[in-house]
């Protein structure tokens, strides 16, 4: 296997009073290869901002903080640099963009100014050419008229355009990895197919890695070969796109997948997981899905399952799919 | 992706605000005139003295236009008041528009100076107190605006008056004063007056909205394009948090402007507000006439500058 770029390994992060804290995040780890595209996907809840944020240190503390864990890129742990030197990896090595495509960008802040902000904080790049790569942008995640547009102010874009402009502004300056946050959850169905679209299609021309986080099953096998589907704060299953449609391990995900809606379905209503998530950090004992689960048994009740291997590409979480594959499934150490 | 905020919009918008002063402006004139109208007091027997004769007041009312009936003073009053004719002292036969004109600027210069102060030492106060939040510094500003509030500022100007002209002489008395410089010296006591409170109200909204637009997505946005920490502040928190601070700087301009009054009376210094209160004592019914709506279209006015500087500040604003 390669050199991942990205390698998250048992990272854990807490809210709330030391004394007393909630952990809402707890030992997820997984890997990005260069140039690869991996989907966090779970309910709303199960921790997929807070990891996100994690990796680029944008967990405001307090009230939150990292209590355990590595987050290596290219090999360097994030988590030991002092904090003076984040800002150079933002944006540069890492950027982001997140779910509200309305209020993500300064209202007050020309669309020109605030993507050449991103160039001016890691380039020496002249005025003038910074304008020029500016317009390139636009241009590539498909504002029409670039050069027209860099005087106008957020307000006077619709949602899927902001989204655009968010996308331009996180890659102007060619970073390794792309962190999305829901990009599409807040636009209507048809925007949200074309900026999917131009997500593949950017992730393709700039080889730029991406971490897609969405609690979108479909969103994500549109984009990504790799998912980590999360619980309650946990990586429940962790497998290739292929497998986690194909053969789900994890009671959850077989859940995630059955609430997919499908073109021929003539079913009046969706199928959804009976029950809803624990609260952050309230299971203290046992599987977290426990509650909600059809195939649990009484071990499920006592013991945290670890993460079973099934097969080279997947693991799962789960004592009694576990116990079904039987022979492939070892316990992998964590 | 309709219109794109160029010169024509923001004209129109400023040409409705100003069309929106015009009933303000004739609103306040004709409160000024009922209120001139229903005061206690014969302004026929204030100007003349208890020892005037039935004839001679009589007269006056004549020439003072007294007897008219009452639209037609209204008309008369509001056309003179637009016109900037208003009259003259009844006390010393004094243009009162000259008058206004000796006073006002040293009330505005008042004014300016202690905004400069108030929002030079208040933002920067609200800056610190949010970037250090219910820590020590925050505590220490929380305490400084509280006593800011507390502290009546005629009483605060004693204080300031008796310790640093009277005692350490470091500053003049009374008076206006002379040139730039000494217009200057003479003005910075009464406006650390009005500055201290100034300050603590600036302070405490610095800290409000900024703290509100901390929590905002953009903010995150900024850390997450490796914007460092006085970027995040300043270019994006607190260019942001300038929209409501633009209203609280608005109403406390209006605020130093009454406390104004108060401020140039223990100063012993002219200004409008002494101007207005020795009119008052002495039932000068023409200077009270003058001022007051002099007053009040400076109230208007401040209120058009905040339309502007909205417009300047919002860029939302411009478009619609
Ligand atoms: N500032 C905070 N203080 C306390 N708890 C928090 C805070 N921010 C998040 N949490 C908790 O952390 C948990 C995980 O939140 P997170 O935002 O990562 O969920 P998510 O998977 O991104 O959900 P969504 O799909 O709604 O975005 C939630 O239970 C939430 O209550
Ligand atoms: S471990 Fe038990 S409770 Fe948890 S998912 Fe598997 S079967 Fe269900
Ligand atoms: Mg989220």
């Amino acid at each position: 296997m390669t050199v991942p770029l990205l390698k998250v390994d048992n990272l854990a992060v807490e809210f709330g009073p030391k004394a007393n804290p909630i952990r809402v995040v707890d030992g997820v780890s997984f890997e990005i290869p260069p140039a690869g595209a991996v989907g966090i996907v779970g309910e709303s809840g199960s921790g997929k901002s807070i990891t996100s944020l994690s990796i680029l240190r944008l967990i405001s503390e307090p009230p939150g903080r990292i209590v355990q864990g590595r987050i290596e890129f290219n090999g360097v742990n994030l988590l030991d640099l002092p904090r003076s030197e984040m800002p150079d990896i933002r944006g540069r090595d890492i950027a982001m963009i997140f779910q509200e495509p309305m209020s993500s960008l300064n209202p007050v802040m020309t669309i020109g100014d605030q993507i050449g902000e991103a160039i001016k904080l890691h380039e020496d790049m002249p005025g003038e050419k910074r304008r020029e790569r500016v317009i390139e942008m636009l241009r590539l995640v498909g504002i029409p008229d670039p050069a027209g547009r860099l005087d106008s102010y957020p307000h006077q874009f619709s949602g899927g355009m902001r989204q655009r402009v968010m996308i331009a502004m996180a890659l102007v300056c060619n970073p390794k990895l792309l962190i999305a946050d829901e990009p599409t959850t807040a636009l209507d169905v048809t925007i949200q197919a074309q900026v999917l679209d131009l997500m593949h299609k950017l992730r393709r021309t700039l080889n730029t890695a991406v971490l897609l986080i969405s609690h979108d099953l479909g969103v994500i096998a549109d984009v990504c070969e790799r998912v980590v589907v999360m619980y309650a704060g946990r990586v429940v299953e962790e497998a290739d796109i292929r497998s986690i449609f194909r053969n789900p391990q994890h009671p959850y995900t077989r859940g995630l997948l059955q609430s997919i809606p499908k073109l021929d379905d003539d079913r009046d209503r969706l199928y959804q997981i009976p029950g809803s998530v624990p609260l952050a950090g309230s299971v203290k004992k046992g599987c977290p899905f426990y509650q909600r689960c059809s195939l649990r048994i009484d071990k499920c009740a006592q013991e945290m399952p670890p993460m079973f291997s099934f097969g080279p590409d997947q693991r799962a979480a789960c004592w009694v799919t576990a116990g079904q594959a039987d022979a492939k499934a070892k316990e992998v150490a964590l | 992706m309709r219109d794109l905020g160029g010169g024509k919009t923001m004209a129109r918008y400023l040409l409705l605000r100003l069309a929106d002063a015009v009933p303000t402006i004739l609103l306040v004139l004709t409160l000024v005139f009922i209120a001139m109208r229903i005061l206690p007091g014969d302004p026929a027997i204030a100007a003349l003295g208890d020892m005037a004769t039935p004839e001679q007041l009589e007269l006056f009312r004549e020439k003072m236009g007294l007897n008219a009936p009452l639209w037609l003073q209204y008309i008369n009053f509001v056309w003179g008041m637009l016109t900037l004719d208003f009259g003259r002292s009844l006390m010393n036969n004094q243009s009162v528009l000259a008058l206004i004109a000796y006073n006002l600027p040293y009330t505005i210069e008042l004014t300016i100076v202690a905004m400069i102060l108030g929002v030079g030492f208040g933002i920067p106060l609200g800056v610190l107190a949010a970037t250090h939040r219910n820590k020590a510094a925050d505590n220490a500003v929380r305490g400084f605006s509280l006593l800011g509030y507390a502290v009546p500022d005629f009483y605060l100007g004693a204080l300031l008056l008796i310790t640093f002209s009277l005692n350490l002489g470091w500053f003049p008395i009374n008076g206006g004063g002379e040139g730039f410089f000494d217009r200057m010296h003479h003005v910075f006591l009464p406006a650390v007056t009005l500055a201290l409170v100034k300050a603590a109200f600036i302070g405490r909204l610095t800290r409000t909205s900024l703290l509100e637009v901390f929590g905002k997505d953009y903010i995150r946005t900024a850390r997450a394009k490796g914007a460092r920490e006085p970027r995040v502040i300043y270019r994006h928190g607190l260019r942001n948090a300038l929209l409501p601070l633009t209203t609280g700087i608005g109403l406390s301009t209006l605020a130093t402007l009454s406390g104004s009054v108060a401020i140039e009376l223990v100063f012993n210094r002219p200004g409008i507000g002494k101007l207005l209160i020795s009119a008052i004592s002495e039932r000068d019914y023409a200077v009270i006439q003058g001022g007051v709506v002099i007053f009040s279209l400076f109230v208007v006015l401040i209120n058009l500058l905040m339309d502007l500087v909205y417009i300047v500040v919002d860029p939302r604003i411009r478009v619609q």
